[in-house]
């Protein structure tokens, strides 16, 4: 039981840390330029395309900067000829937008890569146990993931509240006209936080792909779990997408292993109720059946209470 | 009879030829399975109008429409079923309608939480929501029928007027009539103070608020509106395919009725019309011949967004005028070079997505590809450098041809100018 329950936090954590990684670009781009961008979970999946392709012929390491490289690139093109043009046309144009790159990325990558996943496993150099835990050996590579995680939260962190730059986008997040006019290039400001965003999103890819599963539908089971991060952490809030994706990420690692349901439940407390129909389905699912659900459960919950979010300062 | 009022009516005239080439169809084109097709199309067309009250009217961008469609759907599928095991007085005809409320409850239900927020909060809610109902449908075995789906047999129940739905035929004229009823009165529905009002709210829900309207009420009530809609269509779907699966609810199936809204033109009340027709007929003949009509479903999504936000519906409306004044035939050069050109780009790059995809999906049936009814080799390099060739010189020859296209139409507003001081 206390085994279980370590390596489930372990993991969880590191799943948690994985989606902050993704949250993290996400909320920056969104508190900016108030665009939700659909395709940031396609570009994490096109990371892990892109980090199987690149380790399968020259090796790990290189997939680990080409990678997130190639798709920061690949953003701010997107940003600078796609976004910038959609943008006089409001914000629902810019969805739109984002939307259509989403699904063109999900056919390409099948077109590219075939309607099934690709074996991209764990590095040879990373694949051995590290420590024990109680009695299972723990992955090096998962920790190798959690330590790069953090690394990235401790660098993003550094440079948004110690740096220039970061200053900079600080204040375009509130007050992007006051910034243009203070001389700051804005747009391309924007160009940079896009860039970086899709980047990161493609680092996730390049080392989350082979904890996951490599396949076409990680973009799509991925995608809405985001935006539910965005919403409960805060729009724009950073510290919010930390703790939500940790608070989701341990929450689904949790639910997965509980095989519990609600007719457990009703046995333990002396009654013996057979319930029909949709209650019966009700009564006799677990909880690890509906770990999918849960976390749209819980932003609809949080918009109901709480509209802004953990930690936003406005709602959503 | 001035050419005014020819003008006016031009609209009205319009429709009712829509109308009667709906009912003559099946005349002119006696095969089963264009009639397989049109039924389609037709409950395409009762939904993506449906979506339209929310995008196009009310400015509510959802991704999750298919949920009305498809819970909509069930529940017609369950009410057939109840009529086929106790003999209920209900004939099948009307299943629609009750449909069409079922959608309603939950479009209240769904509405009362999503429609508090508009913009980019209200796309996320139905996005999670969508992902809520989908992910629910594979554990509600008993009401979704699980992976499978849930079965039923539409000639149960008292028969109306000798109508038993046994013949296709019946069910297409079934189709229609709803098609056509729904589409009167969702018309109607934006003449409606409630349809005006749901405008001003897409407009300037400050404004409206000011005047003394509640934009949550009005986006609520829209919503259900559209969400009863979207569950007669939901319901024509469950008679006409007799089976429901956790697919009709799918965020993919929300997807292709915002695409075909979208590209049919969001801002005119026939754009979903044309979207849904074009956009069906495109899947229905292209997905038999390349394995990429996603894509190119994709893409031209993308270019919609980017060059023609207005949609098909949008281009039509910009020519009108220059009709009207029988100035269009000045465009008739530059439209023709700019086609040959952008055919020219476009013959380029599709003959490399085809390619490609060739390559690396159809590697086990060899190496050749019929490709624009010339047999290509994929394994030699120089098939594929006359493709690359052919795209960019056919990009930078297309992009040429934008001014003139252009210049033309400046030409053409001058002289519209002139002609209407």
């Amino acid at each position: 039981m206390l085994e279980q329950l370590a390596i489930s936090t372990l993991n969880g954590i590191i799943y948690g840390m994985l989606l902050f990684m993704l949250a993290s670009g996400l909320t920056l781009i969104f508190g900016m330029m108030g665009v939700l961008n659909l395709a940031h979970a396609s570009m994490y999946m096109l990371g892990a395309y892109l980090g199987y392709q690149i380790s399968k012929t020259i090796g790990f390491l290189p997939a680990l900067i080409l990678g997130p490289l190639a798709l920061g690139l690949g953003g701010a093109l997107l940003e600078r000829y796609g976004l910038r043009r959609v943008h006089q046309h409001g914000h629902v144009s810019e969805l739109l937008f984002t939307f259509g790159v989403a699904f063109m990325i999900q056919e390409a990558v099948q077109m590219i890569w075939g309607r099934i996943g690709v074996p991209y496993r764990v590095p040879p150099e990373l694949d051995f146990p590290l420590f024990r835990l109680f009695d299972t050996p723990y992955p090096a590579y998962r920790i190798f993931v959690l330590v790069l995680a953090v690394a990235i939260f401790v660098g993003l962190f550094a440079i948004l509240s110690r740096s220039r730059i970061g200053l900079v986008i600080r204040a375009a997040l509130t007050h992007p006209n006051m910034v243009g006019m203070l001389g700051h290039n804005v747009p391309q400001v924007f160009m940079l936080v896009f860039g970086v965003g899709a980047g990161l999103a493609g680092l996730a890819g390049v080392i989350g792909g082979p904890i996951f599963v490599t396949s076409p539908n990680m973009a799509g089971a991925l995608g809405a779990i985001l935006f539910t991060v965005v919403v409960i952490g805060g729009l724009g809030s950073l510290p919010g997408a930390l703790l939500a994706s940790l608070l989701i990420g341990l929450v689904q690692t949790f639910a997965v292993v509980m095989d519990v349901s609600l007719d457990d439940f009703i046995k333990a407390i002396g009654v013996d109720a057979k319930a029909g129909n949709i209650l019966g389905d009700i009564q006799h699912t677990t909880i690890a059946q509906i770990a999918p659900i849960l976390p749209y459960l819980m932003l609809l919950v949080m918009l109901v209470v709480r509209p802004r979010g953990l930690f936003g300062s406005r709602d959503v | 009879m001035t050419s005014l009022s020819i003008g006016r009516h031009a609209g009205q005239i319009v429709w009712f030829l829509a109308i009667a080439l709906a009912l003559l169809l099946p005349e002119l084109i006696p095969s089963k399975t264009a009639l397989t097709k049109m039924c389609l199309i037709g409950i395409t067309i009762v939904f993506a109008l449906s979506y339209n009250i929310l995008l196009g009217q009310t400015g509510l961008l959802s991704f999750g429409h298919a949920v009305y469609f498809g819970l909509s759907g069930f529940a017609a599928i369950h009410l057939i079923n109840l009529i086929g095991r106790h003999q209920l007085p209900i004939p099948v005809l009307i299943v629609p309608l009750f449909a069409g409320l079922a959608g309603a409850a939950f479009g209240l239900l769904f509405g009362i939480l999503s429609t508090r927020r508009h913009g980019t909060a209200f796309a996320m809610i139905s996005l999670a929501i969508a992902e809520l109902v989908a992910a629910s449908s594979l554990i509600l075995e008993s009401f979704f029928g699980g992976e499978s789906g849930v079965t039923t047999d539409r000639s149960v129940g008292p028969t109306l007027f000798g109508i038993d739905l046994v013949p296709q035929i019946q069910v297409y004229y079934l189709i229609v009539g709803w098609g056509v009823l729904s589409a009167i009165t969702m018309y109607a529905f934006t003449r409606t103070p409630l349809g005006r009002m749901a405008t001003a709210v897409r407009d300037n829900p400050e404004r409206a608020e000011f005047i003394g309207y509640s934009p949550q009420i009005v986006r609520l009530l829209s919503f259900i509106v559209s969400a009863f809609f979207a569950g007669v269509a939901g319901g024509l779907a469950a008679i006409n395919y007799e089976i429901m699966t956790a697919t009709n609810l799918s965020t993919a199936a929300s997807g292709s009725v915002l695409i075909m809204t979208y590209i049919g033109g969001a801002s005119f009340f026939y754009g979903p019309v044309i979207g849904a027709i074009v956009i069906s007929l495109i899947q229905l003949s292209l997905s038999d011949v390349t394995p990429a009509w996603l894509l190119y479903l994709g893409l031209l999504f993308v270019i919609t967004v980017l060059f023609a936000p207005t949609g098909i519906a949008g281009l039509i409306e910009r020519h009108l005028p220059p009709l009207r004044a029988r100035v269009l035939h000045h465009l008739i050069p530059s439209y023709l070079l700019s086609a040959a050109a952008g055919s020219v780009f476009a013959v380029g790059a599709i003959a490399l997505l085809e390619m490609n995809y060739h390559v690396t999906l159809n590697a086990h049936e060899g190496p050749l590809l019929r490709l624009f009814w010339i047999q290509v080799d994929t394994t030699q390099p120089l098939a594929w450098g006359v493709a690359i060739l052919v795209t960019v010189c056919g990009f930078f020859l297309f992009r040429r041809t934008w001014p003139l296209v252009g210049g033309a139409w400046n030409e053409i507003d001058s002289r519209l100018r002139k002609a209407a001081p």
